[in-house]
């Protein structure tokens, strides 16, 4: 079943020995599950997850120009981002609606590291070089990469066992750049599952001895290969966005309740101008949280309904393994945004009763 | 239910023949594919159905999946206990996780359907 056209991770044969089911993603093909989504989000609650997120994109930006750049091209402080600091923001259009969403790693001065979507990163890659003034080199280097992520309360204390870098002191989107199993790596205490955890940018010819390594760590403490299904309910539960689902050229960070990431007071960037005058209009859509009422799991694509008609969209939906109902995201319009508000979903022509709730629906316990 | 007495439609789903009625569910094989069971829906007792009538969903985590009939008739049973435990269709596809028993109204619709040999040769190929 696997299509020929995808492209592989490094990670490819391992994924096949521990039983990963392939399927194509983003132009890869991913295991979107080994054991159960089920079996491996418990998994990275409880105790750990390794993942392989190979297929996301890097692209280097260097210079004298290369803060000054990614500041007129971010909306987020990027003067503000020290050495050794990551932090999460956006490209945007010129209408102030998202083109992608990003990390920078800001590793020196002159140097960063912009992680961005799979799907997007010849998109992305075009839009930076494009602006890129002349004392600014922009370089797509997915290729140097295998990205494995290591989530779930035991991460620190099985990645520690295997790197002499100090990971407590790294905070939470803070980095270094060590070894873990002798081989060169940069430990990213980031994740998008909601859990602490670590994300590991490692050479391609790494990537397989290291997951093996982390596999044999970690074992006894709860660690499994865990794929995107798990990823996807992790970060739905986590209330984190995904490109494609809850951001996309039609919204604003006003409208997907990302503000923080938004600073309006450090200079020109694309989209400013555009989300001043947004912000001045006041609100189309606000993203919320939903739990279905009835029986039955709302996806992405369903229609939101008021007793006078449509009043949005899903943009995601699952079961959520943690609270073990059905759960999920939607832009709808700002007069039913309020927490409690109840409205219904079309779900296959039958309406389900749904309610708003507060995002997060799951927070790690401190 | 034996799966060597079952005959099995193209749409994975088991039938196995009680007299004049007939146990029905979901194989191994489409289990499998849809990964955790979390919600069923089922027709009502009394529902008249037609071979090709979808006649419920399963829902997992990833997807959700319509329940067809290959045979005609009415509805006389459906399995309650898949409300509240919806994951005996993971555990048990044949057994406690059967759907619904329906009373046949043209018997030879069965002759239709494929034998568990030829279902293996299926999924094997399919």
């Amino acid at each position: 079943m696997s299509d020929e056209t995808n492209a592989r991770t490094p990670l490819h044969a391992a994924h096949l020995r521990a039983g990963g089911r392939m399927v194509p993603f983003a132009g890869w093909e991913m295991p979107v599950q080994y054991s159960g989504v089920m079996d491996e989000h418990r998994a990275v609650r409880s105790a750990a997850g390794l993942f392989d997120v190979s297929h996301m994109g890097e692209v280097r930006v260097t210079g004298p120009g290369a803060e000054a750049f990614l500041q007129s091209l971010t909306p987020n402080d990027v003067a503000k981002l020290a050495p050794q600091r990551v932090h999460y923001t956006a490209l945007l259009t010129e209408q102030g609606t998202y083109i992608d969403d990003l990390l920078i790693y800001r590793e020196s001065d002159d140097v960063f590291l912009l992680v961005v979507n799979a799907a997007n990163v010849e998109s992305d890659f075009a839009w930076i070089a494009r602006h890129a003034p002349r004392d600014v080199t922009v370089e797509n280097v997915s290729a140097e990469f295998a990205l494995l992520a290591l989530q779930g309360p035991m991460a620190q204390s099985i990645l520690q066992g295997l790197t002499a870098t100090e990971l407590a002191p790294i905070r939470y989107y803070g980095f270094r750049r060590g070894e873990v199993s002798g081989r060169p790596a940069i430990v990213s205490r980031t994740g998008y599952t909601g859990e602490d955890g670590f994300e590991l940018y490692v050479a391609p010819d790494d990537a397989e001895a290291l997951w093996n390594a982390l596999l044999a760590a970690g074992g006894d403490r709860g660690l499994v290969p865990a794929g995107l299904g798990a990823r996807d309910t992790l970060r739905l539960e986590a209330a984190m966005a995904l490109y494609g689902h809850e951001l996309d050229r039609e919204t604003t960070p006003w409208d997907a309740r990302l503000d923080w990431t938004v600073k309006l007071d450090c200079g020109d960037f694309i989209g400013r101008e555009a989300l001043v005058a947004a912000k001045a209009a006041g609100a189309r859509k606000k993203l919320v949280g939903f739990e279905v009422r009835g029986r039955g799991i709302a996806r992405e694509g369903c229609a939101a309904f008021g007793p006078d008609g449509a009043i949005g969209r899903v943009t995601s939906g699952t079961f959520s393994p943690t609270l073990e109902r059905a759960l999920g995201m939607a832009y709808l319009a700002p007069e039913w945004s309020e927490i409690g508000r109840e409205f219904e979903i079309d779900v296959r022509g039958r309406r389900l009763p749904a309610e708003v709730v507060k995002l997060p629906f799951y927070r790690r316990p401190s | 239910m034996d799966p060597e007495s079952c005959q099995y439609s193209k749409e994975h789903e088991w039938f196995y023949l009680e007299d004049d009625t007939c146990v029905m569910g979901i194989t191994e094989f489409a289990q499998d594919e849809l990964g955790e069971v979390v919600f069923v829906e089922l027709p009502e007792v009394g529902t008249e159905v037609e071979a090709g009538n979808e006649i419920g969903t399963i829902e997992s985590v990833k997807a959700v999946s319509e329940v067809f009939t290959a045979i005609s008739g009415v509805v006389v049973e459906v399995n309650e206990l898949l409300k509240d435990m919806p994951e005996k269709i993971n555990e048990d596809p044949l057994g406690e996780g059967w759907l619904a028993k329906i009373k046949l109204s043209a018997p030879s619709e069965l002759d239709q359907l494929m034998d568990a040999k030829q279902y293996a040769e299926f999924t094997a190929h399919g």
